[in-house]
């Protein structure tokens, strides 16, 4: 179990929105370490799967493990019972979460940000979680806007400050749902700079995304998602370069 | 003339424009702004000046009895009633909110019919209706619901004029500020619980680090509305003869006659109080404004530019240098 074990396990993952099956039992393995890079088309599920993951979206049917421990759910006889709202948190705070839209809070200091779950969830004295921050965010580059609110800052280095954030609880994996999509092109290459130096430091990335480019350099494994399926997935020399599915060699041509 | 101005518009760059860069940029006139001020400093004017010199205002007997006791009684008892009805009234307006808020539809739907039965009805027919308690159920009494009772009551005794002043603004109060709460919350955006979740937070520490300080720009300028409203609506109470501020004013004015100059008296502590909670409201406003950029705006940041007593960040410069 030790080493073989997955940072990630999804088995048979369905949800439902109403009569709409957004994932339809979708199997996923992320090994540790590793960058996974999900990409498809609007609408495939890609979020909905990285939600599923940290139990931000329930699912139907189906169970998340990272690390070996079920997410959010524990099991009871034949079924899963939902896990207690402190478990559950518990649990998340090995997980980090970078949103689309930073989610930064505005009336909170940059340096407050990133130091403020350490505290809260008891796991760093105050000095401690200041100590950290600073350090996370000479990491992204941003030491001198500690001070600074969120609304001071450019998109690009909200998302830094929001990526500093999830780290400062050392999760084992680091989830990212578009990173870039709501930025200026010019600050894309400064959010993706950041994420790249994650890569290899033994953290394990699974990154929702729409640059390619990122993908054949920074992933591991390309997974190609499609109507709340996995279509395909492999190194992205394979799935980026020579896809085997005609949805997926579609779905490239229109991105590329 | 027309060919030499279609000529310049066509040649937007024209080489000759080298004096422009030095030029000073001068600010638009804006002679409305003037007039209007003007006219509004005469109408002003015009105001103090009939307040001062109508004798029939009669200030010294105005300010013969601005410090006369019952009138201080008075403003004392208003001043309590209005925050002991205030307290009251945002601890059940918050759980009103809650409820609300929640998924569970019994208490969704009771908070709702609290929030339309509580701003259906009239405040003075609240207030004659809790005093009047007595006719409607002359006995309460301490029991199962439906069953045995063990203790009773008689109402005559539970609601004297204060009281049911006390139940019927506080509830009063609750159903207003449960929509000014309610409406604060909605205004946070979704992500930000989200995010909080996603680190880890509990739903308690979400609400009060999170939702609470982002939702409090949208509650205080309201709730200050509210609270000096309360403030002034407290003076219903004289109809059951509780001696509020404005009570204590017309049992002088009863006996003496002097209707304006005590009207007056009660209208300037108002003035006083309203005053004092204004001021509060604007640092308390400035407070929750962490983050954006509508710190200490408008009139105020003026007055503290100008004024070198309360030019704070100056005195501080100047001390350091
Ligand atoms: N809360 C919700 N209620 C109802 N439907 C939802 C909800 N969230 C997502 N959906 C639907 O589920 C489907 C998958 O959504 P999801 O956000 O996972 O897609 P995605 O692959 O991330 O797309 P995008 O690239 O646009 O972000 C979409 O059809 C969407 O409309
Ligand atoms: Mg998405």
């Amino acid at each position: 179990m030790s080493t073989l074990a997955a940072a990630v396990e999804v088995r048979g993952a369905s949800k439902w929105f109403g009569a709409h099956k957004v994932l339809d039992e979708v199997d996923l393995t992320v090994c540790p370490g590793h960058v996974t890079v999900i990409i498809g088309p609007s609408g495939a599920g890609k979020s909905t799967l990285l939600r599923a993951i940290n139990h931000l979206e329930k699912l139907d049917a189906g169970r998340v493990t990272v690390n070996g421990v079920l997410i959010g759910v524990r099991e009871h006889g034949t079924r899963l019972k939902e896990l207690s709202e402190r478990a559950i948190l518990a649990q998340r705070a090995e997980i980090g979460f970078v949103f689309q839209a930073f989610n930064l809070f505005p009336h909170l200091t940059v340096l407050e940000n990133v130091a403020a779950a350490p505290v809260a969830t008891g796991r760093a004295t105050k000095t401690e979680a200041r100590e950290r921050a600073l350090e996370l965010l000479a990491q992204v580059g941003l030491a001198e806007k500690a001070e600074a609110y969120p609304g001071q800052l450019s998109g690009g280095q909200q998302q830094r400050v929001a990526i500093a954030r999830a780290l400062a609880l050392r999760p084992g994996v680091v989830l990212f749902d578009e990173p870039t999509s709501a930025l200026d092109p010019e600050l894309v290459g400064e959010v993706l700079a950041a994420i790249r130096a994650l890569a290899g430091g033994g953290t394990t990335l699974v990154i929702v995304t729409h640059e390619i480019g990122f993908a054949r350099e920074a992933a591991d494994r390309v997974v190609f998602m499609d109507a709340g399926r996995i279509v395909e997935e492999g190194p992205p020399g394979e799935v980026l370069d020579r896809p085997r599915h005609p949805r997926t060699r579609e779905f490239l041509s229109k991105v590329l | 003339m027309t060919s030499d101005v279609s000529e310049r518009t066509a040649l937007p760059s024209a080489p000759a424009d080298e004096h422009l860069l030095t030029a000073r940029l001068v600010a638009p006139r804006r002679p409305g702004l003037w007039i209007s001020a003007a006219i509004l400093l005469v109408l002003a004017a015009m105001l103090i000046h009939t307040l001062v010199t109508n004798r029939r205002f009669q200030w010294p007997t105005v300010r013969g009895y601005f410090f006369e006791r019952s009138i201080l009684h008075g403003l004392e008892l208003t001043i309590w009633l209005t925050a002991a009805v205030l307290v009251t009234g945002y601890v059940i307006g918050t759980a009103v909110a809650a409820a609300r808020l929640s998924k569970n539809p019994v208490l969704k739907s009771l908070g709702f019919g609290f929030v339309w039965l509580i701003r259906s009805v009239p405040m003075l027919v609240q207030l004659l209706f809790w005093y009047e308690l007595a006719s409607l159920y002359p006995k309460l009494s301490l029991g199962i619901p439906f069953g045995p009772e063990f203790a009773s009551f008689k109402t005559a005794h539970l609601f004297g004029g204060i009281l049911a002043a006390y139940v019927a603004l506080s509830l009063d109060v609750a159903a207003f500020s449960a929509e000014i709460v309610r409406g604060g919350i909605l205004s946070v955006p979704a992500g930000q619980v989200e995010a909080a979740q996603a680190l880890g937070l509990g739903r308690g520490r979400i609400f009060r680090r999170i939702v609470l300080p982002q939702a409090m720009p949208a509650i205080v300028p309201a709730s200050g509305n509210l609270l000096i409203g309360m403030l002034k609506a407290t003076s219903i109470v004289s109809v059951i003869a509780v001696q509020d501020l404005l009570y204590s004013a017309q049992l002088i004015y009863n006996e003496n006659f002097q209707i304006i100059p005590l009207l007056l008296v009660a209208t300037l502590w108002y003035v006083v109080l309203t005053t004092v909670l204004s001021i509060g409201q604007y640092f308390v406003e400035r407070h929750y404004a962490r983050g954006t950029n509508r710190r200490g705006d408008g009139f105020a940041r003026l007055f503290r530019r100008n004024l070198p007593l309360f030019n704070r960040a100056g005195l501080a410069a100047g001390g350091r240098s």
